[in-house]
């Protein structure tokens, strides 16, 4: 009996061991061309367009190349504060919508539940490229083309689906008798929401809100296709700095390494607050 | 402060074709403490969610006081509930739990503190109205559950299991402390348990449950003495009464042995059940013969657990004796009746209960 026990716990192990190794394999597999980006964006052009080397001068100059502003060309500022404007904005929408609609779904589900998140989630199924004619038009014709509100519009269509399935599964988390509890206790679904509900749900509210703003962050498709002229966002301003005259991998991976920056510094934010146990204290 | 009525009161869960309440009729007076008991599934804790609002009505009617409530939210029946799990508000302090009705019903600060204060007083909670309920026991959190709803001065509390998440010791001393506080308080209480011991030791009177139909409502003393049907019978008492199922070939008989019952009523030769407490039962020179399983010794009071042969089906009884008794598994030992006898018809309603002797 003993032996068979050693056996398996010496077993778990290396097996433990085996997918150690493994998962780090994988993990700098997808890490190196970040890491590369990163190395290449302190070289000069020549050296990043040469054979892949880690003997260079480090220095910040294509920074401040790409942060120059020149006139007549997007500059790093006004796409930094459009991308803000649209992602921060489309977000709170998508929260002020979605926290309503989840709570709905979760605590008092409607006869047809299933099929009501089913046609949230079917509005992702259609391809983006498929809309895009329709949604250029629709634009135009009411003379948001090339604004950040059509953007804003269309970002919080594309997260809204998103949201409420996560927030329904958060709330789903807060136990039934807290509700039933503040029901009897007096309060109105508002007041159950405010003091009952949020509180307990708020980590997975900042889950969803980051979720959302990485993915307006990111976005360049339409962005892209929709405010080519005017309102122009980050991933467009990165898009830029590819020239057709001469080398601007060193130029691209500094531009990059910016546009990370807000993402990857509000992940390593809310990271911290989101594995914070959800409902501790509510239930024995 | 309030009567409660049940009037015919029915609900069926979605997808299911017996009701989980049926048609309950029941009528609990003003200060009241009414148990509502049942096994598992029997509809009690329904009952009491219908009656806070948590769960619709299919049919019937249940009014507080003179006012038909049927279709009125939870939150405008003037009701305090405690959960078994209690339902304390995480990111709230023990002092804005208890508060938070009050403070819906926008009470002016003053006043909640106040009332908060006096109930906190009450249940030994001044010194933790600053802590959160994580950092609360069982036991303070089940008083903190307590004084959430005496708070608010409801017209009826509502009581869901609220003692099964404590360990043994302390449910036992609570269970007085409730009885105390509710019997001080005078307030209605509707309180459910699946624990036939809580039910009688606490309840005024005790309403036993079965399937979602209501078996008998009466007081504890009554529903031990005086079982309405073969479920009661065997439900309420620890140990359970001992039940015999008996198909008589020309006279009625326990193990082979005749009964004789001093109540004319009963037709010996018709099918019948009979059920007698294991203190209804004595250890003696003559009876029924029977070979000991168990002794259980608890001091004060010896449980004989027995084998019987009855009808070619080997039969356990417990027969209640005083110490010192000492048998060994294997020894065989005579049975006699020495209290009331139970006797049920074939369909489990009580028929008479009478005293009886074996021939």
């Amino acid at each position: 009996m003993s032996t068979t026990e050693a056996h398996l716990v010496g077993e778990r192990r290396w097996v433990d061991a085996v997918f150690g190794v493994i998962a780090w394999i994988v993990g700098a597999i997808y890490f190196f061309p970040i890491l590369w980006m990163l190395v290449n964006s302190f070289k000069t052009e020549l050296v990043a367009n040469g054979p892949p080397t880690l003997d260079f001068d480090p220095n910040l100059d294509r920074y401040s190349e790409v942060t120059e502003a020149t006139t007549g060309l997007l500059s790093f500022t006004e796409a930094f504060r459009n991308s803000g404007y649209v992602s921060i904005i489309s977000t709170i929408v998508v929260l002020l919508m979605a926290i309503p609609a989840a709570y709905a779904l979760a605590i008092y589900p409607v006869k047809k539940w299933r099929d009501v998140l089913f046609f949230f989630i079917s509005t992702k199924f259609l391809p983006l490229v498929a809309s895009i004619l329709p949604l250029w038009i629709l634009a135009r014709e009411f003379g948001v083309l090339n604004t950040r509100l059509v953007l804003v519009i269309l970002y919080t269509a594309m997260n809204l689906p998103l949201a409420v399935w996560m927030l329904r599964s958060f709330f789903q988390e807060v136990p039934k008798e807290l509700v039933e509890a503040a029901e009897i206790d007096g309060a109105g679904v508002f007041g159950q929401l405010r003091s009952v509900i949020l509180p307990i749900a708020l980590p997975g509210i900042a889950a969803t809100a980051l979720l959302c703003l990485i993915f307006a962050w990111n976005e360049y498709f339409f962005a892209v296709q929709l405010n080519a002229a005017d309102g122009q966002t980050v991933p467009i301003w990165v898009a830029s700095n590819v020239s057709t005259r001469g080398n601007f991998i060193a130029k691209l991976s500094a531009a990059s390494v910016l546009a990370s920056l807000p993402v990857v510094v509000a992940g390593w934010l809310a990271q911290k607050r989101m594995i914070r146990g959800l409902a501790m204290g509510a239930i024995k | 402060m309030a009567t409660v009525t049940y009037e015919e009161a029915t609900r069926f869960y979605p997808d299911t074709e017996r009701p989980a309440v049926a048609a309950l009729d029941l009528e609990i007076e003003d200060g009241e403490l009414l148990v509502l008991v049942g096994p598992s599934g029997s509809g009690k804790s329904t009952a009491l969610r219908m009656l806070a609002g948590l769960e619709p009505l299919d049919g019937g009617r249940i009014h507080i006081g003179d006012r038909d409530v049927s279709s009125v939210r939870p939150r405008d029946r003037d009701i305090a509930m405690v959960f078994q799990n209690y339902a304390l508000y995480p990111s709230l302090t023990v002092a804005e739990n208890m508060g938070f009705a009050l403070k819906q019903q926008k009470v002016p600060k003053e006043e909640r503190r106040k009332k908060v204060e006096e109930a906190a007083a009450i249940l030994d909670l001044t010194p933790y109205l600053d802590r959160k309920p994580k950092n609360l026991s069982g036991g303070q959190r089940q008083r903190v559950a307590m004084g959430r709803a005496i708070v608010r001065s409801p017209q009826v509390f509502l009581m869901d299991e609220p003692l099964s998440n404590l360990d043994a010791k302390l449910r036992v001393q609570t269970r007085t402390e409730l009885a105390e506080l509710q019997e001080r308080l005078g307030v209605t209480t509707v309180y459910v348990t699946h624990d036939q011991v809580e039910a009688m030791t606490m309840g005024h009177r005790v309403a036993v449950l079965k399937d979602g139909v209501l078996q008998q409502c009466d007081t504890p003393q009554n529903l031990y003495h005086h079982p309405a049907n073969e479920f009661v019978a065997g439900f309420i008492g620890s140990p359970a009464m001992n039940l015999v199922s008996i198909q008589p070939d020309g006279v009625a008989a326990l193990a082979g042995t005749e009964i004789d019952f001093d109540d004319s009523v009963v037709d010996p030769t018709a099918p019948l059940t009979i059920g007698f407490r294991p203190e209804s039962a004595r250890i003696g020179a003559t009876g029924v013969p029977g070979v000991v399983r168990t002794v259980e010794d608890l001091g004060s009071e010896v449980f004989v657990h027995v084998v019987v042969d009855h009808q070619g089906t080997p039969t356990p009884l417990v027969v209640k004796t005083s110490p010192p008794f000492e048998a060994h598994l294997g020894d065989v030992v005579h049975i006699e009746l020495a209290g009331p006898v139970h006797v049920f018809d074939g369909d489990g309603s009580i028929v008479a209960t009478t005293r009886a002797t074996l021939r």
